[in-house]
């Protein structure tokens, strides 16, 4: 129980640092030196000291868009095992409760763009709610091979018993991996530092977000993006360690290993074009499919 | 006592619907009149469906009737108890916003006949639902459909009207006559002497007679054609009665059917492939469907189709739960699906009412000329974003927990060892259940973001006021359940008729609301700190961003066309998109136009051509009738000499 307190409070504190990591091994791959690893930390420092500006055609709905999407990540990392480190709260079904209210801060965070009237904004939502109606199924079908394979209906108690790497294993990491990428708007979806509105997805749904509420955004996608890795890093790097203060020190190295391996693939890859996207969603989800089926007949 | 109080609300509602139709009754009195006996009756079911569900039991009443094979008997058991609280609490409330919603109809006879035939309506509903003999069923199932023909057509000087009212005729009575071969077997009509029916013979006929029988009155795909046409055209507080309760009737009726075809243990795999199946058509083709309407109305009946696709999917994971011996998958699966009623008729309601102010606001049902409410219509906007969100199914709303416990049954056939009908069921529900998810989530931002953000998109629409307090209360009551449907859901579902309901199911319900009540209480604490840190600050408004334009206006914004339209071309397999194009092909083109639209592929490609060559063939005996007497004469003697010459011959 206090591993998982521990958990919960290390990750509220570092999460902003796997940004800084990926930062960090892409500039090695461009060959530049880089900004420092806490780069993400001064950033969010200097947009808390800043005032407001809000939009006129905006409402309450735009200036709670922010709070949730810091609130949202942060309530479910209460759900979320580390490892085989357990959840601090943990029951039959807990899987999709995370996955709804992730959808719930989309919700808020999708009408938090259109409030803005403006049509960039609205394109941006456009794409971030289909995407996610893709990504979503593929995030189900996953969770349904890994209860499959582990014979348990709570994320703690999936985690648990994931370790050894079979095959399903393999199939679920790849998709998880899949989802990561998409969720958190990094490359092949998305590209989080592009400057051009019109490729934007996620980037251009908070163009008119500023000071406090841009810092809250970003702390809230430092927060989702450790989620993703903990789910990913659980069943690509199983450990069983002799004692959950050992499983924890090794599920805090999975999720910044899993931090590199998202910057070595953003440094590799290029973007996939946008029309292409859906079809690499479906892609998850047939492997998610694949690897249930495999579970139920092999 | 129950049985005073049902008396009591069927007797406000026919005393109301004779006071409606008095021709002398002026003014505002008629909307007055109808609005509150409907509430008043709605207050006397519930109270007496309430009683019945907490307190265990039945209560019955019997009267001798003056027709054969019928008696006016009547039983409130746990299922229609269950079916009686929706329907009494939906109507009540949507009578309230009748009241000011047809405030300006209150001189023409129409405004007035139109309380008479929402009393009846109501009434009728709750009788279809008490009924305990096979004709009496039968008789208020016929005036449910045609009270609600005529409520329909409420506005029937519009063709299209017209046309919506004729098609909800045509396909309630196919559906009714289903219902009639049903209840003709030997033996099915049953006396007065408790269960509906009791079929002797093949089981299987009839689970297919009572599906797309009841299945037509629930709008189930391909059954569904009705609903798109029927509720746009009717007022809003019927469309949300209609689509709120009244499509919930064709779900009692199919589990009323259900219990009297033996116990779920023995009931053939295939029905529950059956239900999932045909739950996860609709609950997909219905949200696809709803993601190309431009009619605020269009949008919600389609999304109706959706919801009830959802049940239908919990239905079928409860009977493959039970034909495969999974007690888990089986009681979960009908929880769900019976709180996804529930759940279902207070958020549809809600938002039928909001689509209606909307219209009366704005002046129009297109929501690309709507824009801005939220502004100017605070309360009904609140509401209506609670129903969005409900709807969608996150939490802490009610809209979450029908879907969850689907879900988890779903999920139970999955893990473990339950063979493969049960694993592969469960997995097609998930599928189904997880896409639908997705795809509302489209359909209802796009809606609530159309409406009610951004900046208004034409005069009438930067015109909208709030409605009266009679309009928005209802809602807000409504929305206040949504919240209370998710929090208390652990209490609700021991109720649940028919349903043994798992150890430990409870308990997960109240650690899910304890869960997303952090979500509220973490934004709280950040909306605090955010204004902690703002005071003394300075806090601006200033222009939306617009890339350096500097004259940014309304019609710059995007459009609800634009927002599915990626998400339409992504599934154009599956819905009848049609996509028009024109430019002068050159270079430098100017005059680009682009037209995009969506039919509904089953009208269009089945019943249209179906209808078309039924009226052809019609057409060839048209000869025979030309009304001249002497021919009748003439065939009257003649079928007279053959009937004679067989008579003789036998």
């Amino acid at each position: 129980m206090i591993q998982s307190m521990v958990h919960v409070l290390l990750a509220l504190i570092s999460a902003p640092l796997l940004q800084g990591v990926i930062n960090r091994v892409k500039a090695f791959f461009g060959g530049r030196r880089g900004q420092p690893l806490l780069q993400p930390y001064f950033d969010m420092i200097r947009l808390l000291r800043k005032g407001a500006v809000y939009g006129n055609t905006t409402t309450w709905i735009f200036r709670i868009s922010s709070l949730a999407a810091a609130a949202g990540p942060a309530a479910i990392l209460a759900l979320l095992p580390l490892g085989r480190v357990p959840a601090m709260l943990s029951f039959n079904g807990d899987m999709i409760v995370l996955v709804y209210m992730l959808a719930a801060v989309r919700f808020l965070m999708v009408l938090g763009a259109m409030d803005t009237g403006s049509s960039f904004e609205g394109m941006g939502a456009s794409r971030e709610v289909l995407l996610a109606a893709l990504s979503e199924v593929a995030f189900m079908l996953c969770l349904a091979a890994l209860a499959a394979a582990a014979g348990s209906f709570s994320l703690s108690g999936v985690y648990r018993e994931m370790d050894t790497f079979g095959p399903v294993s393999v199939m679920s990491a790849t998709v998880l991996l899949i989802l990561l990428l998409s969720e958190n708007c990094r490359i092949p979806v998305d590209d989080p530092r592009t400057h051009l509105e019109l490729t934007m997805i996620h980037e251009v749904m908070v163009l008119d977000h500023c000071g406090i509420d841009l810092c809250l955004i970003q702390y809230g996608s430092a927060l989702k993006l450790w989620v993703f890795s903990a789910l990913f890093s659980g069943i690509c790097f199983p450990f069983a360690g002799r004692s959950l203060w050992a499983d924890l020190l090794a599920g805090l190295a999975g999720v910044f290993a899993t931090a590199v391996v998202t910057g070595v693939i953003e440094s590799t890859m290029a973007r996939i074009r946008m029309k292409r996207l859906p079809e690499m969603l479906s892609l998850a989800s047939v492997l998610a499919l694949t690897a249930f089926l495999w579970e139920i007949l092999v | 006592m129950i049985q005073i109080l049902l008396l009591a609300s069927l007797g406000i509602t026919a005393l109301g619907a004779a006071a409606c139709s008095m021709p002398f009754l002026k003014g505002r009195v008629a909307p007055l009149i109808g609005g509150y006996s409907a509430a008043a009756a709605g207050g006397a079911a519930l109270l007496a469906a309430i009683l019945v569900l907490v307190n265990g039991g039945q209560a019955c009443f019997s009267s001798v009737w003056q027709l054969p094979f019928a008696s006016f008997s009547l039983k409130l058991d746990q299922l229609s108890a269950f079916f009686v609280i929706p329907v009494s609490l939906v109507c009540g409330l949507a009578g309230i916003y009748g009241t000011g919603y047809m405030a300006d109809e209150g001189n023409s006879t129409g405004g007035r006949l139109s309380w008479t035939w929402f009393l009846l309506l109501m009434g009728s509903m709750i009788t279809v639902i008490a009924a305990s003999n096979g004709i009496l069923f039968l008789v208020a199932w016929e005036t449910m459909t045609v009270s609600s023909f005529f409520l329909v057509t409420r506005y029937h000087e519009k063709g299209e009207v017209r046309r919506a009212g004729w098609i909800y005729l045509t396909a309630s009575h196919i559906g009714t006559a289903l219902i009639l071969v049903l209840f003709a077997f030997p033996g099915a009509a049953a006396t007065g002497s408790g269960t509906l029916v009791h079929p002797a013979c093949s089981h299987g006929l009839f689970f297919l007679l009572a599906l797309v029988g009841f299945g037509t009155k629930a709008g189930i795909v391909p059954l569904h054609v009705w609903l798109p046409q029927a509720h746009p055209a009717a007022p809003s507080h019927v469309s949300a009665v209609m689509s709120g309760v009244m499509i919930k009737t064709g779900v009692y009726g199919l589990l009323r059917m259900l219990t009297c075809l033996g116990s779920p243990e023995q009931w053939p795999i295939w029905w529950g492939w059956v239900m999932i199946g045909s739950g996860a058509v609709s609950a997909l083709y219905g949200i696809l469907n709803a993601l190309g309407q431009r009619d605020i109305k269009r949008i919600l009946a389609y999304s109706s189709v959706e919801n009830m696709g959802i049940v239908f999917i919990g239905l079928g994971v409860w009977m493959t739960g039970a034909s495969t011996g999974n007690a888990l998958m089986s009681s979960l699966g009908l929880a769900g699906a019976l709180l996804h009623v529930w759940n279902h008729s207070i958020f549809k309601s809600l938002l039928f009412l909001g689509a209606g102010s909307v219209a009366k606001a704005s002046g129009t049902r297109d929501i690309e000329f709507t824009g801005g409410l939220l502004g100017r219509m605070g309360r009904t906007g609140l509401a209506f974003f609670t129903g969005s969100a409900a709807i969608i199914g996150l939490p802490p709303l009610n809209g979450f927990t029908g879907e969850f416990l689907i879900y988890w049954g779903a999920f139970s056939a999955v893990y473990g060892d339950n063979g493969f009908h049960a694993s592969v069921s469960g997995l097609l529900a998930i599928t189904a259940l997880a896409l639908a998810g997705g795809l509302a989530m489209i359909c209802f931002t796009r809606l609530f973001g159309t409406v009610f953000l951004g900046s208004p998109r034409s005069e009438n629409a930067g015109k909208a006021c709030e409605t009266v307090g009679s309009m928005y209360i209802p809602m807000m009551i409504l929305a206040v359940l949504c919240l209370a449907g998710g929090l208390l859901a652990h209490l609700v579902v021991g109720f649940l008729p028919g349903v043994s309901i798992a150890s430990g199911t409870p308990e997960v319900l109240g650690r899910i609301a304890l869960v997303s009540l952090a979500l509220p209480a973490g934004m709280l604490l950040a909306g605090a700190l955010r204004k902690i840190l703002l005071s003394g600050r300075s806090t601006t408004t200033s222009d939306t961003w617009g890339c350096g334009y500097i004259l940014p206006g309304s019609r710059m914004q995007y459009t609800a066309s634009s927002f599915s339209l990626p998400a339409l071309l992504l599934f154009r397999g599956f819905v009848s998109l049609r996509l028009t194009t024109r430019s002068n092909g050159e270079y430098f083109p100017n005059g680009l136009s682009l037209k995009s639209g969506l039919r509904d592929s089953f009208m269009h490609r089945l019943y249209e051509p179906l209808f078309r060559s039924l009226h052809r063939l019609s057409g060839w005996f048209s000869g025979m009738q030309h009304g001249r007497n002497q021919l009748y004469v003439l065939y009257m003697a003649a079928v007279l000499l053959i009937l004679l010459l067989w008579e003789l011959g036998v």
